[in-house]
C-alpha cells in the first residue's frame, strides 16, 4: 500500500474549497486598488483614474475620522471589559448550583439569545426601549420620566454594549464554565482540610484557576477592536445617534455603498484591515508566548 | 464535601440559586415579551398593555401573515439558502479538514493549504471590493450570492480539523493495513465518529446562513428575491430606527402594525427554536475542543 498515492485525493478534496476562497477571497483584495483611485463604476478598475494617496489624505483632514475612530475604540473596550468580567461572575455563581436539572436549565436558557440575529432582536429591542415601550411603561409606573433611549447620544452607547452583553454572557461563559470543570477537585478537599471556607476557597482556588482564560481571552480581543459589532449597531442605530454610534464599519456602508463614494470608502475599510491585520498578529504572539495558545 | 452545612452556607446557596434563575428569565424576557405581543389585540399592543402575557388573545396577526406573499416568500428563500448553503458549507469543511489534518509527513503540501486558508481568514478586500466582485460575476438577484461568498467557512474547517487531528493514530494505520483508501476513511471511519463536531460546525453554519441579513441587502436588488432576515430588516426595523422626533415616533406607534410585525419576529425565530434543542448537548463539547486546548 503506497500512502504517496493518496496525495492526489487529498488535493482532489481541497481544490473546490480553494477555487471558491480564491474567486471570492482572493480575487476582491485586487479590489483593493480601488483605495487609491477615483474610482467610477461605469469606467472600473483598469479605467478610472490613479489618484495615489487623496483618498487617504481626505480621510486624515475630515473631523468625522476622529469620531468615528473614537466611538469604535470607545464601544469596542467597553464591550471587551464586560465580556471579560460578567461572564465569569455568572459562570462562578453558576457553578454554585447544585441541582443538574436546574442548572442545565438554565444554561439552555442563557445561550439562547446568542443565536438570535441582531435583526430580530434590534426589533424586539427597539419596541421594548421605545417611548411607548414596556421599559419607558415600568418607568412610568414608578414615576420616572419616559426615557429616549434609542434617540439620545448619552444613552445610545450604554444600550449597544448593554444589549450586547445580555445576548452573549452568556455563551460566553461556556469557555469559563469549562475552565471550572477542569479544576482538579482535590484542591478544594485539601483546602477544606485545612479549613478554608467556600469564601477563601473562592479567592485562593476558583479565581487563580480562571485567570489563565481570562487572560487568553483579554489578549485575543486585542484583535478585534476595531470591530465594535457592525450587525448590532447597524440594526439599532439612526440618523440622531450618528454622532455616538457610527462606527468604522457603519461608515464604509453609508459611504461607499450608499453614497457611492467607493474609492474612499474603500480607503477607509482598507486602513482599517491593515491596523486590524497588526492588532491580530500582536496578540496571537502575546497569546502564543504566555499561554501556549494557537488555532491550529 | 458538603455534609455538614451551616444555616448561613445554606443561605447562601439558596440566593444564588435565585439570582440565577432571575438572569435565567431575562435572558427570555423580550422573547416572552414579543411572543406576547404577537397574541394579542392591536390595540393593547399599541398602548403599551402587554407585558409578559398576551392582552385580548387572538391569532388574526398570524393570519395576515399567510396571507402575506412577500413574507412567505422570503421565508422560502432563506430556507433554500440554509439548505443550499449549509449543505455547500458541510460538504467543503468535511472534504477540507480532512486532508488538512493529516499530518505534514502523510501530507507534505498541507503547510502550503494551511498558510493560504491563513491568508484568506487573515486579509480581506472588504465589503465595497466584494460588492464589486459579486456585481462583476452578475450574481445580483441570485441565491448564489448568498450562498458561494462564504462557501468555506475557515473558521470550521480549523475546528473540525482540530478534531480530526485529536483522533487516535492507530486508527488510520489499522486503516491503511487494512486497504483504506483516504474516501473510505473519511466517510466511513472519520465521519462517524465525529459527531459532536460535525453537530456543532452545522448549527453555526446553519444558524449563520439563517440569520445573515446584510449580504441580502446589498445583493438582492429586488424584494421578491430578500431572505427572510432582510425583509424583516427593512420592514421592522428600518422603518421603526428611522422614526426620529417623539410625536411622529407616537403616530407611527398607534397606526404601525405591532402586533403583525412581533408575529413576523416570532415565525423567523422559530426554525432557530426548533433546531437549537436538539443541537445544544453537542456544541458545548464542540466549542471546547475547538477553541481552548492546551
Amino acid at each position: 500500500m503506497n500512502i504517496r498515492s493518496y496525495h492526489k485525493h487529498y488535493h482532489l478534496m481541497l481544490i473546490p474549497g480553494v477555487i471558491l476562497l480564491i474567486i471570492f477571497h482572493v480575487v476582491p483584495m485586487f479590489g483593493i486598488a480601488i483605495a487609491f483611485q477615483d474610482f467610477r463604476i461605469g469606467r472600473g478598475i483598469t479605467g478610472s483614474e490613479w489618484i495615489g494617496l487623496e483618498n487617504f489624505q481626505y480621510l486624515f483632514q475630515i473631523h468625522d475620522s476622529w469620531t468615528i475612530l473614537y466611538n469604535t475604540v470607545y464601544i469596542s473596550v467597553w464591550k471587551i471589559a464586560a465580556h471579560l468580567v460578567i461572564p465569569l461572575v455568572f459562570a462562578v455563581l453558576l457553578n454554585e448550583v447544585r441541582i443538574m436539572a436546574v442548572k442545565r436549565w438554565i444554561q439552555t436558557v442563557v445561550y439562547l439569545p446568542h443565536f438570535l440575529s441582531w435583526v430580530i432582536l434590534a426589533g424586539v429591542l427597539i419596541d421594548m426601549l421605545s417611548l411607548t415601550g414596556i421599559v419607558n411603561t415600568f418607568l412610568k409606573g414608578m414615576g420616572v420620566k419616559p426615557i429616549m433611549f434609542l434617540t439620545s447620544n448619552s444613552w445610545f452607547p450604554a444600550i449597544i454594549v448593554g444589549s450586547d452583553i445580555w445576548k452573549e454572557f452568556g455563551f460566553a461563559a461556556i469557555v469559563y464554565l469549562a475552565a471550572l470543570a477542569g479544576i482538579n477537585p482535590a484542591l478544594y478537599e485539601a483546602a477544606e482540610m485545612d479549613g478554608a471556607g467556600r469564601i477563601k476557597q473562592l479567592w485562593y482556588i476558583t479565581l487563580p484557576s480562571l485567570l489563565p482564560t481570562t487572560v487568553l481571552l483579554a489578549t485575543l480581543s486585542i484583535g478585534n477592536i476595531l470591530n465594535a459589532g457592525f450587525d448590532q449597531i447597524f440594526n439599532m442605530y439612526n440618523p440622531v445617534v450618528y454622532q455616538s454610534a457610527d462606527i468604522i464599519d457603519t461608515y464604509v456602508y453609508r459611504v461607499g455603498l450608499v453614497q457611492a463614494q467607493y474609492g474612499f470608502a474603500a480607503a477607509v475599510g482598507l486602513l482599517k484591515s491593515a491596523i486590524g491585520f497588526i492588532l491580530i498578529v500582536i496578540s496571537y504572539r502575546i497569546a502564543y508566548k504566555y499561554a501556549h495558545y494557537r488555532i491550529f | 464535601m458538603v455534609r455538614n452545612q451551616t444555616w448561613g452556607a445554606k443561605l447562601g446557596e439558596a440566593s444564588i440559586l435565585i439570582l440565577m434563575l432571575l438572569v435565567s428569565l431575562m435572558s427570555l424576557a423580550p422573547v416572552l415579551h414579543t411572543i406576547s405581543v404577537s397574541f394579542s389585540s392591536n390595540a393593547a399592543a399599541a398602548g403599551g398593555l402587554v407585558k409578559f402575557w398576551p392582552v385580548g388573545f387572538n391569532i388574526e396577526s398570524y393570519r395576515k401573515i399567510i396571507e402575506e406573499p412577500h413574507f412567505i416568500n422570503s421565508f422560502l428563500v432563506s430556507v433554500k439558502r440554509v439548505l443550499l448553503g449549509g449543505g455547500i458549507n458541510f460538504v467543503l469543511t468535511v472534504l477540507m479538514a480532512y486532508p488538512l489534518s493529516r499530518s505534514a509527513k502523510e501530507f507534505p503540501r498541507r503547510n502550503l493549504y494551511m498558510w493560504f486558508m491563513l491568508f484568506t481568514m487573515l486579509f480581506s478586500g472588504g465589503i465595497i471590493p466584494l460588492y464589486l466582485t459579486v456585481k462583476a460575476l452578475g450574481m445580483f438577484n441570485s441565491i448564489w450570492a448568498l450562498v458561494l461568498p462564504g462557501a468555506v467557512p475557515v473558521f470550521n474547517v480549523i475546528l473540525l480539523m482540530n478534531f480530526f487531528r485529536n483522533m487516535p493514530k492507530e486508527l488510520t494505520e489499522a486503516g491503511y493495513i487494512d486497504g483504506a483508501g483516504p474516501w473510505y476513511m473519511l466517510l466511513r471511519i472519520f465521519l462517524p465518529l465525529s459527531l459532536p463536531s460535525l453537530a456543532t460546525v452545522t448549527l453555526f453554519s446553519v444558524v449563520g446562513h439563517w440569520n445573515a441579513f446584510f449580504d441580502g441587502m446589498i445583493f438582492m436588488r429586488s424584494a421578491e428575491y430578500y431572505p427572510l432576515q432582510t425583509y424583516i430588516q427593512q420592514l421592522v426595523v428600518q422603518l421603526n430606527v428611522s422614526e426620529i422626533d417623539s410625536t411622529q415616533q407616537e403616530i407611527l406607534a398607534k397606526i404601525s402594525d405591532k402586533t403583525l410585525n412581533a408575529a413576523k419576529i416570532v415565525v423567523s425565530m422559530v426554525p432557530i427554536l426548533v433546531i437549537y434543542p436538539f443541537l445544544q448537548k453537542y456544541f458545548i463539547h464542540g466549542i471546547m475542543l475547538g477553541s481552548v486546548k492546551e
